[in-house]
Order: structure tokens, then C-alpha cells, then sequence
């Protein structure tokens, strides 16, 4: 498929999910679509640089808090509308990516992993004494009463997250078919090599960071005003973390499908079991199937389907 | 344009206390074949990874076609023409076979490649003799397609200097000499070729000129023949 033709297609998704705002009455659907649809987000934005570079960002929570308070920080400053805060959590989480890039991508495998989780406590640590943003104590974000067109901020928000996760996967696969996402796979198999295959190995990781860190702080911007209360646990919570890493692994990671695939089904998966069974559930749930795909798919549900259905046995 | 296409200057390299190359001075002549041997651990890899930029050096400078490389990264030295393959072979294991060319002919070839990376990519695994194997995954090949498909990755960044680092090691009488011939067809194309081998019926039939290291010094440069005969070559093998 092009990417004219994809483009439509996303497009055509992003209209039918402002059509169902018109169509389904309760609002509990659209409460729980917009986490899936972040959670989409989320991991599409994690496998840029975990799945599609080879380096494993265990710091993603901190990435989705930044976005959350950019726009937490802004409100209390200035008034602005939702669709115009976005952009700037982008490009406020595109700049703590790219800075990670430069402190950290001399460092590989397990070393780069944890500096990216102290990353995310260095962040919690200036946010909970940052008076401005409600410090430890928290902040209050005031839903605006009315918006235009839909009946109510919920199905607002859902009709936004949906939007931006179109943006990002169709980021992630136009990256994935472009010069670009070729010399990042090639970074992943063999730094090395990729570098002396004439791949600015350093550049690209910078863009990629970048480019990871911007989508998660999309993600996290309209946060505050679906829970409209945010303080720094809340935010920088542990969940957002292990499911930015979890949903791509189980959907599979070499793909912008595999993301996809991972945050339908886990992020259904926990809804679900927050509904009927216990909220408490829900890391218990990733971190079962985490194992179980760890074992069964190491490559994730894209790859056992390519690997089910390709002629080369060793394909 | 002058005769030399790479001159490397008195070059120093350290890994801590270890000095594993002592001013090492070494001129290629454009279109040149040329062996590079000596005993194991004399400094022939580090050699090539500091011509080829993934080591830094400590001291002497390094210029190819011209100019002085030093301080370029690997990345841009492979833009600039030198090429390489890697003594234990390291495939971009995710890829196909003709994935593997399209990073170097994308990225190293810049504008030496003709447009259609494709068909570029395939028609180099058919000069190596993979053209069958092009859509199938690398992590099945054998040892000696591995050691083709290395040499192959190395043309599609569209080398003007080609260093291959024993490439034929392990390899059976027969497979030498189908790499021998596609290095030979390879340099009558006028690209020049750095080989490192162990195989002394390879390097001494290929090679025009022959420079040999030991622990880190050049003992000898010159016509195999000499080269072979010179006591200090056959001491550094043979000792004493």
C-alpha cells in the first residue's frame, strides 16, 4: 500500500471515529477508547527507538509526564486551547529526547536502559518541586464547559487521541519504509557495521530519539484534562513504562503494525479486566502475556503470522 | 589525480600500555593489489580499522585521495570510497540478502549509485554468485555465501579502495579460488584491493606488493618474492 493510499485510509479511520461520537451514547466507551488510542500513541513512539533503532527506553513514563505538564505548565500561564498545547508538548518532548540522545547514546544495551530510567526520576524529582505545576501536592485542570461540535469534553478527547495516533503510526510506517528506517534497522543488527556501511549512526539515533520523545509527549498532553487532576505518581506512574515496552514486544517490534496490534490488545485487555475483574489486575496481565510472548513469539504477533505464512522455513 | 590513493603516515595506536602499532607508514597505489600479512596479533586488523575510522588513532594521519581523513568518522570514509568486510562475517541478520546491499549502495554510495538500488543490489549478489539466494533471509547461508554476501555488502558502497580482511579463511581449496576470481574481476575494474589473509597461496598469487607487520611495526614492504625471502619476514614467522 502507498502512503497516499495508507494516508486516506488513517484518514478515513480518524473521520469514523468522530462519527461514533455521534453514534454511541454511553460515555464509558470513549472514556476507555482513549486510553487504548493512547496507549497506541505510546507505543508506537517507544518502537521508533526501541523496536526499529535496538535501544530499550525504560524512561517513557517520564517522556509522557513531560508532555502532561508542559501542558499543565502552559494553562497556568497562559489559556490556550488543547489543540494548540499538543504541538508544544511535542516539541518540549522532542527536545528532552533529543537532549537524552546527546547524554546518553555512547551508552548500549542494558546501560542505555537505565540511564533512561533515571532520566524519568531526574524528571519526577524537578516536577514534584516545581511549585508553578502544583509541585508534589498536584494541579487542577478546569475541563472548558462546552466544545465546539461534540457533546461532551470526553468524547472530545477520544476524537483527539484518536488523531494523534493516527499521526503517529503513520509516522512510524512512513518511517519504516523510508532510507531512514532502513539505516535505523541497520543500526539495530550492527552499530558497527551500519557505520561503516557509510550510516551517520549518531545522527540518525538523534533523530530517532527525538522523534520518539515528541510522540510521547503527544501522548501525554490532553492527560491532564481526562483525569483533570495530575500530580507526579499519577503521571510519572510505572504502568505507562512497562506498557510502552510491552505492547510492541507482544504485537511485534521490527513493525509500525506490531505496536498497533500490542496496545489493541492489552490496552482491551486491561479495560476490560478494570471493569469486570480489578484494576490492581492490570500489570499482572502484562506481565503474564509479556512472558508468554517472550517464549512463544520472541518476535511478537507479526512476526509468528510472517513466520506462519512465509515459504523460507528459515525466512 | 596522482598515482597514490592512500597514504598512511606514520601512525601510532595504543589500547592502554599495549602499543599495537608503532608509526606504521603505508602508501596504496590507485588500482594496486595489495597483501597485508603477519603473524596473529601483529596489528593487521587494527591496521584497517584505523584506515577504515572505527578506531581512533593516536598519532600520524591518514589521506585518501588527497585529502586528510584523520579526523572523519567511519561513516564519512565510507562516502568517500573505502570499503570493507569483516574478518568473522556480520550480516545485518533482520534482513534479506538484497536488504543487507541496499544500506551501503543508500548510504556509503550516496550519488555512485545509478537510482535503482534494487536492481543495482541484485545485480551485485549475481556477480558474487547469490543472485538465487537474493530474497531469503542471511541467517541462512552458508559459511562460504556469508563470506560472498560480506564481500558483496562491500561492493554496493561502490568502493574505490576495497579492504577485505580474510575473507577466505576456513574456506576449502575450491571456494579460495572462486573468491580469488571474483577479487580479481573485481580489481580489473580498476578498484584497489587491501587483502589480509593467512592463506599464503591466496595472498602470494593475488597480491602485486606485499607489506608485512609484526607486533605492531612494518618489517617489510615490497614484490612478494622478496618479501617472502627476507630474514626478518621468516624470523617474525618462524623465530629464531
Amino acid at each position: 500500500m502507498s502512503h497516499r493510499t495508507f494516508f486516506f485510509v488513517v484518514l478515513g479511520l480518524v473521520l469514523v471515529s468522530l462519527g461514533l461520537t455521534k453514534a454511541i451514547e454511553n460515555e464509558y466507551y470513549f472514556f476507555a477508547g482513549y486510553v487504548i488510542l493512547q496507549y497506541i500513541v505510546l507505543a508506537t513512539a517507544w518502537n521508533i527507538l526501541g523496536g526499529f533503532t535496538g535501544y530499550v527506553n525504560f524512561g517513557s513514563a517520564g517522556f509522557f509526564a513531560a508532555g502532561a505538564y508542559t501542558t499543565v505548565a502552559v494553562v497556568k500561564w497562559v489559556d490556550l486551547p488543547l489543540l494548540a498545547l499538543i504541538p508544544l508538548s511535542g516539541i518540549v518532548c522532542g527536545l528532552i529526547g533529543l537532549a537524552t540522545g546527546y547524554l546518553t547514546l555512547r551508552l548500549r544495551g542494558v546501560y542505555f536502559a537505565i540511564a533512561t530510567l533515571a532520566l524519568a526520576i531526574v524528571l519526577e524529582t524537578i516536577i514534584a518541586n516545581w511549585e508553578h505545576v502544583g509541585g508534589a501536592a498536584g494541579a487542577f485542570v478546569i475541563r472548558p464547559k462546552e466544545v465546539m461540535f461534540f457533546d461532551s469534553y470526553v468524547e472530545f478527547l477520544f476524537w483527539t487521541m484518536s488523531l494523534l495516533a493516527a499521526i503517529a503510526v503513520f509516522a512510524a510506517r512512513y518511517i519504516q519504509h523510508s532510507r531512514f528506517g532502513r539505516g535505523l534497522a541497520a543500526i539495530r543488527d550492527d552499530e558497527g557495521v551500519a557505520e561503516s556501511m557509510g550510516v551517520p549512526t549518531l545522527k540518525l539515533k538523534l533523530m530517532s530519539t527525538t522523534i520518539s520523545g515528541a510522540l510521547m509527549g503527544l501522548a501525554g498532553a490532553p492527560f491532564v484534562y481526562y483525569v483533570t487532576y495530575i500530580d507526579p505518581p499519577s503521571a510519572f506512574n510505572l504502568e505507562y513504562a512497562v506498557n510502552a515496552v510491552a505492547m510492541p514486544m507482544i504485537g511485534g517490534p521490527t513493525s509500525w503494525l506490531g505496536p498497533v496490534i500490542g496496545a489493541v490488545l492489552l490496552g482491551g485487555a486491561q479495560q476490560i479486566a478494570t471493569v469486570t475483574i480489578s484494576s490492581e489486575l492490570n500489570l499482572l496481565i502484562v506481565g503474564i502475556m509479556l512472558v508468554v510472548f517472550v517464549i512463544v513469539a520472541p518476535d511478537g504477533i507479526v512476526g509468528l503470522v510472517r513466520r506462519l505464512f512465509s515459504k523460507d522455513p528459515r525466512a | 589525480m596522482s598515482d597514490t590513493l592512500l597514504e598512511v603516515r606514520e601512525i601510532t595506536k595504543r589500547f592502554g600500555g599495549f602499543v599495537a602499532l608503532n608509526q606504521v607508514s603505508l602508501v596504496v597505489a590507485r588500482g594496486e593489489r595489495l597483501g597485508l600479512i603477519g603473524p596473529n596479533g601483529s596489528g593487521k586488523t587494527t591496521l584497517i580499522n584505523c584506515i577504515a575510522g572505527a578506531l581512533p588513532t593516536d598519532g600520524g594521519s591518514i589521506h585518501f585521495d588527497g585529502f586528510d581523513i584523520s579526523g572523519r568518522a567511519a561513516h564519512q570514509r565510507a562516502r568517500l570510497g573505502i570499503a570493507r568486510s569483516f574478518q568473522i562475517p556480520r550480516p545485518f541478520h533482520s534482513m534479506s540478502n538484497v536488504e543487507n546491499l541496499v544500506i551501503p549502495l543508500e548510504y556509503a554510495a550516496g550519488d555512485r549509485h545509478g537510482g535503482n538500488v534494487d536492481a543495482e543490489a541484485r545485480e551485485i549478489l549475481a556477480r558474487v554468485g547469490l543472485s538465487d539466494r537474493a530474497d531469503k533471509s542471511c541467517s541462512g547461508l552458508t559459511q562460504v555465501d556469508m563470506r560472498r554476501l560480506e564481500l558483496a555488502r562491500a561492493l554496493a558502497a561502490r568502493p574505490t579502495l576495497l579492504i577485505v580482511d580474510e575473507v577466505m579463511a576456513g574456506l576449502a581449496h575450491a571456494e579460495v579460488d572462486e573468491i580469488l576470481a571474483i577479487l580479481q574481476e573485481i580489481n580489473d575494474q580498476g578498484i584497489t584491493i587491501v587483502m589480509i589473509e593467512h592463506i599464503m597461496r591466496a595472498v602470494m598469487g593475488f597480491s602485486q606488493r606485499i607489506a608485512v607487520l609484526d607486533a605492531g611495526e612494518k618489517i617489510a614492504d615490497g614484490d612478494p618474492e622478496s618479501v617472502v625471502g627476507d630474514p626478518r619476514v621468516e624470523r617474525a614467522y618462524l623465530g629464531e
